[in-house]
């Protein structure tokens, strides 16, 4: 939209292995941009479709979702129940309206830190090309504009 | 609790020194959550320089104790880091603790972003988060599980030797489980060890006897696992004992059968190519254990039906051409993974015409010829096997540090450079040249080993070598291999003639690694080697309870390094040995059996095998024991029937509500 549009996203990250590269790329200092909040769960399998519906029914522009490699799961296979969910609740985003690019899976393995931040870095920008999201706060009123609360977060453009 | 607004939250903002406060505006983060979060139950929020300190703990302390805190948020580094000590400081005031909370704002936020003001607003949102979260956090009791006192060591080489040696001496039983028929690993390969030049089989073969012939030690070679099941204290291993179409009671290792086979295999492992074995055959004479195996694959009766050479002069009839791979099944409370590396193919640099120049050699390949139990009894010859060379080439970081193959240093191979240049020397009298891109030679005394072999005589050229050539273009060129370089030290390129080129090849990780891993549930590095808990501090364990690395498997390392480190893996197991029983962390499902109607959604979901279903009630239970708290149970429940602790649908719901508080609600923040 405007090139003062932050977005904000959510990400629910597995414990063992994405969570840790968030670590890892922390640790090797590698730089992403600040839009994302990260949300630890134990396994990417923990992830309640209603976590990313209430995440964006609360101001999230976009939603990231990440895992371990199919194959690498520490609980043996439960990645794959949480890619089988994530293809049914795009589904029923898109019936929702939402474009298909605002929630997103990726898998990153604990050693992948340089990947977990280019992953962030793209998907910021991926929703920023889309746009606020604009759902408001239990489909009431918009949130308020971007602008609004970047004055009052102090965060500038 | 969270419904009569009668939470008493702490939050503490860490500045790790400068690494948070430098990027954080830790000040104004504490004083936000101090009056914005107030109507949230926070009654009090700091900020101090090192929260991990005793005094930071302290001052949670006493704030639980003085002001009554029934919850706590510390903003500071990972969990995975401290969550231990902030939990383990509330407990000491008296509070459940797994009522504390830790907002990761350094690896994910001071470190990972630049825009101080963009960093401190994201800092005040992650601890919004924080504060949501814990108000719904439960007390809880760690699990206690017995620790079963045996323990896995799988691989056989000096690290696992080494861990398995000091494991039994303590008393306690230990399976040892090898891939090859013996033990010894790649260090039984070895002819001389560096610095100090033992030979490898006399410092080695002790340690291995002990091992076999140890009380308390069960030892399987020619075997592999192939399965694991359980968590720490409470593993079930399951190990493939390959037939070896011997029957080992029986044989007594006399050695008549390899004597009596008719047929040679050239031996590509122990004698890496250069020496022949029979089909039955022990791969070295100090072989632990003492018994043959049947090379199926090139054994005369398998190809042809007849022969059973061996069967006829067995004097004690422990040949069995029948004998089938068994499945052995036992339990252990930890495991120490020490399953070794592979040499770098060096065929894969075509510039130094390894397999396809005769004269080029790799590092495995000089050391069984200088070893006097080699396939040249100790001389160092040509290919032809006969001719003395005059002048030796040996080519450092053959794989390593180099961007077409592997970008790390193999740690080993200067040194084993070092030792070839003087061994070289000292046999053959030859003229001798390194090359080299750097010398590395940290460690105790290896730099003076270097100095010794510079008095010695021995040239080195400091370049990467470009290209290894039969093609002369001098007189003096011709018969020889010609070594292409560029001498950055003179700034030349040089051709050097040579009779005999060495390769000194770097380590790569097991081919399989990826494989292991994943049968162990732990991972691996970009580079392929086994990732241990922590870099520095703890390079021993894994991120998987009751599961150690050892040895050049967690990366190179020569061996008093591997030693060290299993010797250490063995002081962590014996440390749970003698805990008897561990603390799980209770993160669980559990069934709401009112709320169960039975449709069994979840039934199918768990592969721990942790969910039954009771047909008379018509409701699923989930067995503690047996979940692992993943949770994937809990997110398919459509009647929200399951719960799980530590994660449980509230926490999650409220961190996301909190996250976004900033943004969304503004008016929420206001007191």
């Amino acid at each position: 939209m405007t090139d003062s549009f932050e977005p904000t996203i959510i990400g629910f990250t597995c414990n063992w292995c994405s969570y840790r590269a968030a670590d890892l790329a922390g640790t090797a200092r590698i730089k992403y941009p600040p839009n994302v909040r990260l949300i630890r769960l134990m396994c990417s399998g923990r992830l309640d479709p209603t976590f990313v519906f209430k995440a964006l029914a609360n101001g999230a522009d976009g939603v990231i979702i990440t895992g371990c490699h199919p194959g690498e799961c520490h609980y043996i296979e439960q990645n794959y129940k949480a890619l089988r969910r994530f293809h049914l609740m795009k589904r029923t985003l898109q019936g929702l309206g939402l474009e298909p690019g605002r929630v997103k899976l990726i898998w990153a393995s604990a050693a992948e830190g340089a990947k977990f931040a280019s992953e962030i870095t793209a998907f910021v920008e991926e929703i920023r090309a889309l746009g606020p999201l604009h759902w408001g706060k239990n489909g009431s009123a918009p949130s308020p504009t971007v602008e609004a609360v970047q004055e009052k977060v102090e965060v500038p453009a | 609790m969270t419904e009569n607004n009668q939470e008493k939250i702490g939050v503490y903002v860490c500045h790790c020194g400068t690494n948070i406060a430098g990027v954080v505006n830790v000040q104004e983060v504490a004083e936000w959550a101090a009056s914005k979060l107030k109507h949230r139950g926070v009654v009090i929020a700091r900020e101090y320089k090192f929260m991990c300190s005793s005094l930071g703990q302290e001052l949670i302390e006493k704030d639980i104790k003085e002001l009554g805190l029934n919850r706590v948020v510390v903003a500071a580094c990972s969990p995975h880091l401290h969550e231990k000590t902030f939990r383990t400081a509330c407990a000491n005031a008296g509070l459940n603790p797994f009522l504390c909370e830790m907002v990761s704002i350094r690896e994910q936020v001071s470190w990972v972003h630049t825009d101080k003001v963009a960093a401190t607003a994201k800092a005040k949102a992650m601890i919004a988060g924080g504060v949501e979260r814990v108000r719904y956090n439960s007390p809880l009791e760690p699990l206690m599980v017995p620790i079963n006192p045996a323990t896995l060591v799988v691989g056989g080489g000096i690290a696992g030797i080494q861990s398995a040696l000091e494991i039994a001496d303590a008393g306690h039983h230990v399976y040892m489980v090898e891939r090859e028929p013996s033990i010894g690993g790649h260090m039984a390969q070895f002819d001389k060890t560096f610095p100090t030049l033992d030979c490898a089989a006399c410092i080695l073969t002790p340690k291995m006897v002990s091992v076999g012939s140890h009380p308390n030690i069960t030892l399987l070679t020619w075997s592999e696992v192939e399965k694991v099941e359980g968590y720490v204290g409470n593993f079930t291993v399951t190990v493939r004992k390959k037939a070896r179409k011997i029957n080992e009671e029986l044989c007594t290792g006399c050695g008549i059968c390899q004597e009596k086979c008719p047929k040679k295999v050239i031996d590509n492992v122990y004698e890496a190519g250069l020496g022949y074995r029979k089909a039955i055959y022990t791969p070295f004479p100090q072989a632990v254990p003492n018994r043959p195996v049947m090379d199926v694959e090139n054994c005369t009766y398998y190809e042809k039906g007849t022969c059973k050479a061996c069967e006829k002069f067995c004097p004690t009839n422990a040949i069995d051409f029948d004998q089938q791979d068994e499945i052995l099944n036992f339990e252990v409370g930890n495991i120490v993974l020490a399953t070794g590396y592979d040499l770098f193919d060096a065929r894969r640099v075509t510039n130094y015409g390894y397999g396809r120049l005769p004269n080029v050699f790799t590092s495995l390949e000089v050391e069984r010829l200088t070893n006097a139990a080699g396939p040249t009894t100790g001389n160092i010859v040509l290919r032809d096997g006969k001719t003395v060379p005059k002048a030796v080439g040996i080519i450092h970081c053959v794989g390593s540090r180099d961007r077409n193959f592997n970008n790390y240093c193999s740690v080993i191979c200067c040194m084993q450079s070092l030792k070839f240049a003087h061994l070289v020397h000292e046999r053959t009298g030859a003229t001798v040249y390194n090359f080299y891109i750097d010398m590395r030679t940290a460690f105790k005394d290896y730099d003076e080993f270097y100095q010794r072999v510079l008095e010695e005589g021995t040239l080195f050229v400091r370049g990467k070598v470009a290209e290894v050539s039969d093609v002369p273009r001098t007189e003096r060129e011709k018969g020889k291999l010609i070594i292409q370089v560029e001498d950055t030290l003179v700034g030349k390129q040089r051709r050097i003639p040579v009779d005999m080129v060495i390769l000194s090849t770097g380590l790569e990780p097991r081919k399989d690694a990826k494989e292991v891993a994943k049968l162990f549930g732990i991972s691996c590095s970009v580079n392929g080697w086994f990732i241990e808990k922590h870099p520095k501090l703890d390079p021993i364990a894994t991120m998987t309870e009751g599961i150690y690395i050892a040895g050049c498997a967690q990366g190179p390392k020569d061996i008093p390094n591997s030693v060290a480190q299993g010797a250490a893996a063995s002081a962590r197991v014996l440390g749970k040995i003698e805990q008897k029983q561990i603390a799980l962390e209770p993160i669980r499902a559990s069934v709401i059996e009112e709320k169960c109607s039975g449709c069994r959604i979840c039934n199918g979901l768990c592969p721990f095998n942790a969910i039954t279903f009771h047909e008379d009630r018509m409701v699923t239970e989930i067995n503690p024991a047996l979940c692992q708290g993943c949770g994937t149970c809990v997110a398919a429940c459509p009647a929200g029937a399951i719960t799980g602790t530590g994660f449980s649908n509230d926490q999650i719901m409220a961190q996301i509500e909190g996250l976004l508080m900033l943004n969304v609600d503004q008016e929420l923040a206001v007191a």
